[in-house]
């Protein structure tokens, strides 16, 4: 949905809360794939294991196994490959600074220069690099939050993290906080889109002045949206508290954590892959190592 | 003055797996002075439209023209149409922001260019216009009964002085009574200073009540479009899309299918009366 | 005794300033007394701030009880070490179906009642499945509840209570946010689950239509019962009502119309087939 707002219409302007919408971290995809039937705590594992194996490895090869992996995943899941890439919409930003970050402040033979500015033969390889291993890495990400729904995300967490309850970490209200926080951020950012265009059409301009004006600007919109957030937690305090939530103590599961087969399968698989990734790492070194011999 | 919309067409979420076709080939005219009322179910495209007679949303195609500009022109002045056009969202309780009401209904005026005290004057005519009464003018907007909020929230787009007011569902939520106060209000607005209205309800019977024109919408598209009685003789149409008529209307109807020869054009519980009576009479007489 | 008791019952706002000081008292439940059947089908009617979603919580144990006595499936509500007992045999359906909906998929959400109160996972599991079917939503198990409809929604947070098998369902405004199929969607799972499955409602509402299906209606005004019996005896009561800031429907108020007329029409009437009756009968007689 384009939403222009206070004179905007027409101008092609993009506003911040369309950005919102394209984050996928966080939004469920429905779906019956292996993926989604995958514990989660093997999820949690096996994309915690990706991002290291994202950052420790180098190399061409490396990257195309990482990707091969990636995109087998993708398929398995069942997910549109465009939801995925939906997700790197909300941090072009960030990618487009650390690509020209790299690109430019990395010392190296000169390749062209603009003024000041010079493009080295090593920068343009590490902000190519760089920008390959984020998306990467948030594609990955953004597998597992479509492919897990909050509630089984934090179970998995719950679960793995269940021992530091022992001393002291109220591990079953943390979980259940996020689970609740992931479930309404949707919401809210449907009420943001709401109240804007409801302060709009009352003459509100978020666009125009400078970063001071602007932040002055925003309390039209923040202040109801607080208003709105504290009203709905108090409503949903009272709901939980009508359906006999009190606790972690004594609950039990619709849905309990138990390892299958295909939990198992999936760690061999994971295991495999980060083998093949140290494997290719030492045939790098090797072949760097004979590349400058 | 009048709005025109010509073969507007909207799509939502275009190029994406959600895409839909919000606004199909929408061409309408709204004089100056009318009271509308704008019925559709969930989803039939009419708060799409609202939001385009106002410059929130712009159509894909087709054009809108305010009293005979069109408000796509390159350097036609948007915000000036968002204070001619002033709309009032569904729950608009929900953007109250200020501390005080007085200086929340000011939002707008002020928005607007007006001077503090300019605007203030708007402030206390519009909140007296929809019964604030004054004791409660520098009292927090977040301290009122739900009734009243929704009041405080449309005085804060009267304040605009719009020469068009459109207002989503403005009493979802509200007892009868204060269901009756607002549209009371409305139509007393309309009527004394010719303010243009244009009424999304879902509730037949209030729009049998008080509009002059019925605007149907369903799928994106104008289904019917004409005075009330026309609009709701096409009540098994209506029911089919999941509307429907006015219950003494279909009532009326029921009488007739048995065969007891009234005139089922009434659409309010007075005139269906005196539809009866005077069938009665007709048959005493006989 | 009646799965409901209420003994006098008085519930009172407080609201201090910064220093604890009172400030202002409301009383949102005065001397109320209410006796329900297990298998009735309960309306309680009420303009907005009239005390019917006070008596709601507290029939819920949500509120503390500070004045009077009341009794849920027999667990006295006062002894704090019912709470739990009485939260399960008295189930609550709230206004706003977003801010009851725990979890981000249904079935997740239907079970989280069940895992609450230390149901075992494959009794989980057949009490939503069951739930979910009661309530016609079987089908959209797995979705996103942010993608279904508010009546949808509203079923779901239905199902929710159901699946920690409550003997009575107090539901507080369900349909107040929901367009009219909305609402018909959700009456019609309650009338089902009141008739199919013997469960007590107590249906909490400012929408007259909704009431015409109860067995018996309690009327509230400034937090006390002024008015109770079956909807015919409530419905006859045509001014009374409109002075409470309620209405009736219009087939009940045009019946009371012609009655006033001198039409020989029999008080309180419901629907569209008994006034049809009614008049046909007088046209027999000429």
């Amino acid at each position: 949905m384009t939403l222009c707002l206070s004179g905007g219409v027409g101008k092609g302007k993009r506003t911040g809360k369309s950005m919102i919408r394209d984050i996928t971290i966080g939004q469920y995809y429905p779906g019956d794939s292996p993926i989604h039937r995958l514990d989660p705590r093997v999820k949690l594992f096996g994309t915690l294991i990706y991002i290291i194996s994202l950052f420790i490895f180098k190399g061409v090869a490396a990257f195309v196994l990482a990707a091969i992996f990636l995109v087998a995943a993708i398929k398995l899941s069942g997910v549109p490959f465009f939801y995925m890439v939906k997700g790197l919409k909300a941090i072009v930003v960030l990618m487009v600074i650390t690509g020209l970050f790299h690109l430019f402040f990395t010392q190296g033979t000169p390749l062209v220069s603009f003024g000041a500015l010079t493009v080295t033969r090593e920068g343009l390889k590490n902000a190519a690099l760089m920008l390959v291993r984020l998306a990467l890495l948030i594609i990955g990400t953004s597998l597992m939050t479509l492919t897990t729904t909050p509630n089984q995300l934090t179970d998995g967490l719950e679960k793995s993290l269940a021992p530091l309850s022992k001393i002291g970490i109220p591990v079953h209200e943390i979980a259940m906080m996020m689970s609740i926080a992931l479930r309404f951020i949707p919401i809210l950012i449907e009420e943001t889109d709401k109240i804007m265009k409801a302060q709009a059409a009352r003459g509100a301009d978020f666009e125009s002045g400078n970063i001071f004006r602007k932040v002055k600007a925003m309390i039209p919109l923040l202040i109801p949206l607080f208003v709105s957030a504290f009203r709905r937690a108090n409503d949903l305090a009272l709901a939980m508290e009508a359906r006999c939530y009190r606790g972690g103590a004594g609950r039990t599961k619709m849905k309990p954590l138990c390892y299958r087969k295909c939990d198992y399968a999936a760690y061999a698989v994971l295991f495999l892959y980060l083998a093949s990734m140290i494997a290719l790492r030492f045939v790098w070194i090797r072949m760097s190592v004979f590349l400058e011999w | 003055m009048s709005i025109i919309l010509d073969k507007v067409n909207y799509v939502y979420g275009a190029g994406t797996a959600y895409e839909a076709q919000a606004l199909k080939n929408v061409s309408l005219k709204i004089e100056d002075g009318e009271f509308i009322g704008l019925i559709g179910h969930t989803g039939s495209g009419k708060s799409t439209l609202i939001q385009h007679l106002n410059g929130l949303i712009r159509a894909a195609s087709g054009g809108i023209y305010y009293n005979g500009e069109d408000i796509y022109d390159r350097d036609y002045d948007m915000r000036g149409l968002r204070s001619k056009v002033g709309l009032v969202f569904q729950y608009p309780e929900h953007q109250l922001f200020e501390t005080t009401i007085f200086e929340d209904v000011c939002f707008g005026p002020l928005n607007q260019g007006l001077s503090k005290k300019e605007a203030g004057v708007r402030a206390f005519e519009a909140l007296n216009c929809v019964g604030i009464p004054e004791e409660l003018y520098y009292q927090s907007p977040f301290d009122l009964s739900g009734g009243q909020k929704r009041r405080v929230a449309i005085a804060g787009v009267l304040a605009m002085k719009p020469e068009v007011l459109i207002l989503d569902e403005p009493t979802a939520g509200l007892d009868p009574g204060g269901r009756d106060e607002i549209l009371d209000q409305i139509a007393k607005m309309h009527r004394e200073q010719g303010i243009t209205v244009l009424l999304v309800s879902h509730c037949m019977e209030d729009i049998a009540k008080y509009v002059g024109r019925i605007i149907v919408m369903n799928q994106g598209e104008v289904l019917f479009d004409g005075a009330p009685e026309k609009v709701f003789e096409h009540y098994r149409e209506l029911e089919a899309i999941g509307l429907g008529a006015p219950s003494v209307t279909n009532f009326l109807h029921g009488l007739l299918e048995r065969g007891l020869p009234v005139n089922a054009r009434a659409i309010t519980v007075e005139a269906a009366k005196h539809e009866i009576l005077e069938m009665i009479a007709e048959r005493k007489r006989r | 005794m009646g799965i409901i008791k209420a003994r006098k019952l008085v519930h009172e706002y407080i609201r201090r300033d910064e220093e604890g000081n009172v400030e202002a008292i409301q009383t949102a439940l005065d001397q109320v007394d209410l006796d329900v059947e297990q298998g009735e089908f309960i309306a309680i009617l009420g303009h907005n701030g009239s005390g019917k979603s006070t008596l709601a919580k507290h029939i819920n144990a949500i509120l503390e009880l500070e004045e009077g006595s009341l009794w849920v499936d027999g667990y006295d509500v006062s002894d704090d070490t019912n709470i739990w007992n009485v939260r399960q045999s008295a189930g609550m359906v709230f206004q706003n179906p977003d801010n009851q909906i725990i979890a981000s998929v249904v079935e997740e959400d239907v079970g989280f009642g069940p895992e609450n109160i230390g149901v075992p996972t494959d009794e989980i599991w057949q009490r939503v499945e069951n739930s979910l079917r009661s309530v016609g939503m079987l089908k959209y198990r797995a979705h996103s509840p942010n993608k279904l409809s508010g009546g949808q929604k509203q079923r779901v947070a239905i199902a929710g209570v159901l699946a920690m098998q409550p003997k009575c369902i107090v539901l507080d405004e369900p349909t107040a946010m929901l367009d009219p199929n909305g609402r018909k969607e959700v009456l019609k799972a309650v009338h089902e689950l009141n008739r199919e499955k013997g469960v007590t409602i107590l249906l909490i509402t400012h929408y007259m239509e909704e009431v015409t299906g109860a067995d018996r209606v309690y009327v509230m005004d400034r937090g006390r019962v002024v008015m109770q019996g079956t909807p015919r005896e409530v419905f006859s009561k045509v001014e009374e009502l409109k002075k409470l800031r309620l209405d009736v429907p219009q087939i009940t108020l045009l019946a009371h119309e012609l009655r006033q007329e001198g039409l020989a029409i029999p008080q309180g009437v419901l629907t569209q087939e008994e006034l049809t009756e009614a008049i046909e009968q007088i046209c027999r007689s000429f």
